[in-house]
């Protein structure tokens, strides 16, 4: 069983967040990455399918900064193949040019499974994995909270709106985009990550030249902007009420 | 001919017991005469699994693997009752309960609330996950401003180290203006490392967190090497804890004291301004790394009893028996694993016996007790109104404007 795992960086919202002077961009002087939610579940439950089943787990990402600690925490949790793809990413990219990219790479790992985080919050066009499905012609099912592998299928729970879940067979090779590992993802004590430095190398990958056609420009990127302002009232409870008199005649509702 | 020898892997209690033996003073577990004095001492003890003295006599059964499998040791608030109280002077808290919690992290088996925190101490040097950022903006708008070393580049006499919470939590942010107004009022020439300062590590490491403690410690030390102080002063008796007794092994040494013996040795300059009355009934809560583990219990009180109008009692435990708030060793990460356990809050019953002192202000000079220590206050009956200070708060107010 030869689990694939392609996890993105995204910005870390416990930073404010600002736009670059081009307008259309984060400015990322000052941003810090963390590893996407959704895509910490993906790692850890293909960390859980190993335990289960047995199971070789690869952990992929872009070389931003802070893929090193991410790809050591994985390997720390149990992931056997760290990989980093380098190239022209200084500007970021878009998911139609990752999800092409990524296809090449991972089509020459052969996996049986690829789990990838259902959604990012820098996603712009659209979420990773089935763009990724749809280059490797692989069936795709998203939203997934439960995985169990049996013989060449894998069987899953899929998460629907208004606390719906269906169960379903998939195939392999299969890609599912997950909601939840089975287990919230699991801490690692610093020591193992550090050993983890030490004994596991990272392969570097080169990426092919990055096609973004298909994905949708950004014109322009901004802070939400408020439209009206609040009319704040008085401290004092006679004051707001005379205010609040005031406010209800004018909209003629006294 | 060869004597058959029989080779035997050692089991998980062998190794662990002969961890311990490498712990300072660890020796000592050979001398446990299991009186139970550790397990009737801890707050907690009564309703863990396996209080210290049954871990103790588990190791000796090599039947270590049972404590393993319980999740009590979580409990374990890491305030040094046991050890303090053991005829044997075994170093139950350094040694037993925070090697128990290393293993079980080992392991993977922590509680998630206790998860986030280290975490969050990994990823932004503070256990609570504010940005590391704005670790100084506590400072924004103070009146002289507070120097922050990174942008005064020159020496001073005193390095604060500020701390996570007196840094970032709301409530203990007040204590800490206040400390800074002190020193002001004081002419002390001071600074502080901002963003520069991380956690000082040493809650996690009582939490089982070494690796973690020693990667924050590296961070602050690295940091402390580039700028010139004559000593460090801190309003958090975990980081004077980390500082004085834990740094100095991995190469980071650093005269240290609590704001609370600086400030003792500036009496004499301290007490003339100390002009507002205060008439107060005043009750003082030793912090488990101040007294119990430090021997800090005097400068506290001589501050209290400086300040005009206060009349100092003391509540029931006090000095080297002092209660903990249930802060220490990861409980201020564990309130709910804590509740879910015992239904109950080591802070109540110490708010209780403030209560009972009969005073109206409950101080304390730890990072973590106003908070803990104010919502205790509120979740009990208690016939008079009971406010809970730190002791700087009350040396600002004496001050005035």
């Amino acid at each position: 069983m030869n689990i694939v795992v392609p996890v993105k960086l995204v910005p870390d919202l416990v930073e404010e967040l600002s736009i670059d002077p081009s307008g259309i961009a984060l400015d990322t002087a000052w941003l810090r990455m963390i590893v996407n939610e959704f895509d910490d579940h993906a790692i850890e439950q293909a960390i859980i399918l190993k335990e289960k089943t047995g199971a070789h787990v690869t952990v992929i990402s872009t070389d931003i900064e802070g893929v090193d600690d991410l790809l050591f925490t994985a390997a720390a949790k149990g992931a056997d193949r760290l990989i980093k793809l380098t190239g022209d990413i200084e500007g970021g990219i878009n998911n139609h040019a990752l999800a092409r990219a990524l296809a090449n790479i991972i089509k020459e790992l052969q996996p049986d499974l690829i789990l990838t985080g259902v959604q990012a919050h820098n996603d712009l066009d659209g979420t990773l994995g089935p763009q990724l499905a749809e280059y490797l012609g692989m069936p795709y099912v998203g939203y997934i909270s439960g995985v169990n592998v049996n013989g060449d299928k894998v069987e899953i729970r899929k998460e629907y709106p208004g606390g719906l879940i269906g169960e379903m067979e998939a195939s392999l090779p299969s890609l599912l985009g997950i909601q939840a590992s089975e287990q919230p993802p699991r801490y690692v004590a610093i020591s193992k990550v550090r050993q983890m430095m030490k004994t596991m190398s990272i392969e570097e990958m080169t990426l092919s030249a990055l096609d973004p056609t298909g994905a949708a420009t950004v014109n322009r990127m901004f802070q939400p902007e408020a439209l009206e302002k609040a009319t704040m009232l008085s401290d004092n409870p006679d004051e707001a009420a005379s205010q609040l008199v005031d406010i209800f005649k004018e909209m003629g509702l006294l | 001919m060869a004597t058959p020898v029989i080779s035997k892997k050692p089991s998980f209690s062998e190794t662990f017991l002969s961890s311990l033996y490498e712990v300072d003073n660890g020796e000592r577990f050979r001398t446990c005469l299991q009186c139970g004095s550790c397990s009737g001492v801890c707050p907690f003890g009564y309703m863990m699994d396996y209080p210290p003295g049954r871990m103790i006599a588990g190791l000796r059964a090599d039947e270590f693997e049972l404590v393993m499998d319980a999740d009590t040791v979580w409990m374990c608030v890491s305030c040094y009752a046991c050890a303090q109280i053991c005829p044997s002077k075994i170093p139950i808290t350094a040694g037993l309960m925070t090697r128990t919690k290393e293993e079980l992290l080992l392991a993977g088996n922590v509680p998630s609330e206790l998860q986030s925190a280290l975490e969050n101490s990994q990823r932004y040097g503070n256990p609570m996950g504010e940005s590391p950022r704005k670790r100084a903006d506590w400072a924004i708008n103070l009146q002289p401003p507070v120097p922050i070393m990174g942008k005064e580049r020159r020496p001073v006499e005193v390095l604060w180290f500020v701390g996570d919470y007196p840094s970032y939590h709301p409530r203990v942010q007040s204590v800490t203006k206040s400390l800074a107004k002190v020193l002001q009022a004081l002419g002390i020439d001071f600074g502080i490392l901002g963003p520069e300062e991380n956690s000082d590590g040493d809650t996690q490491r009582l939490a089982g967190e070494r690796g973690l403690f020693e990667m924050l410690a590296e961070k602050n030390g690295r940091i402390l090497e580039r700028y010139q102080f004559e000593k460090i002063i801190t309003s958090d008796p975990h980081a004077y804890n980390a500082l004085k007794n834990e740094y100095p092994a991995l190469g980071f040494s650093y005269p240290v004291q609590h704001y609370t013996q600086f400030l003792v040795e500036h009496l004499e300059q301290l007490r003339p301004l100390l002009k507002k009355e205060i008439a107060a009934t005043v009750t003082y809560h030793d912090p488990c790394y101040l007294g119990r583990v430090n021997g800090i219990f005097d400068e506290p009180r001589m501050l209290l009893e400086a300040i005009p109008g206060i009349k100092l009692v003391e509540m029931a435990h006090n000095h080297t028996s002092s209660l903990c708030c249930g802060g220490g060793g990861g409980g201020m990460w564990l309130d709910g694993f804590t509740w879910e356990k015992a239904h109950t809050r080591l802070s109540e019953w110490r708010v209780h016996e403030a209560v009972d002192s009969g005073a109206n202000i409950l101080t304390v000079a730890c990072p973590y007790e106003p908070p803990r220590f104010e919502d205790a206050v509120k979740s009990i009956q208690h016939p008079e109104p009971l406010v809970v200070k730190d002791i700087i708060e009350l040396i600002a107010e004496s001050i005035g404007e």
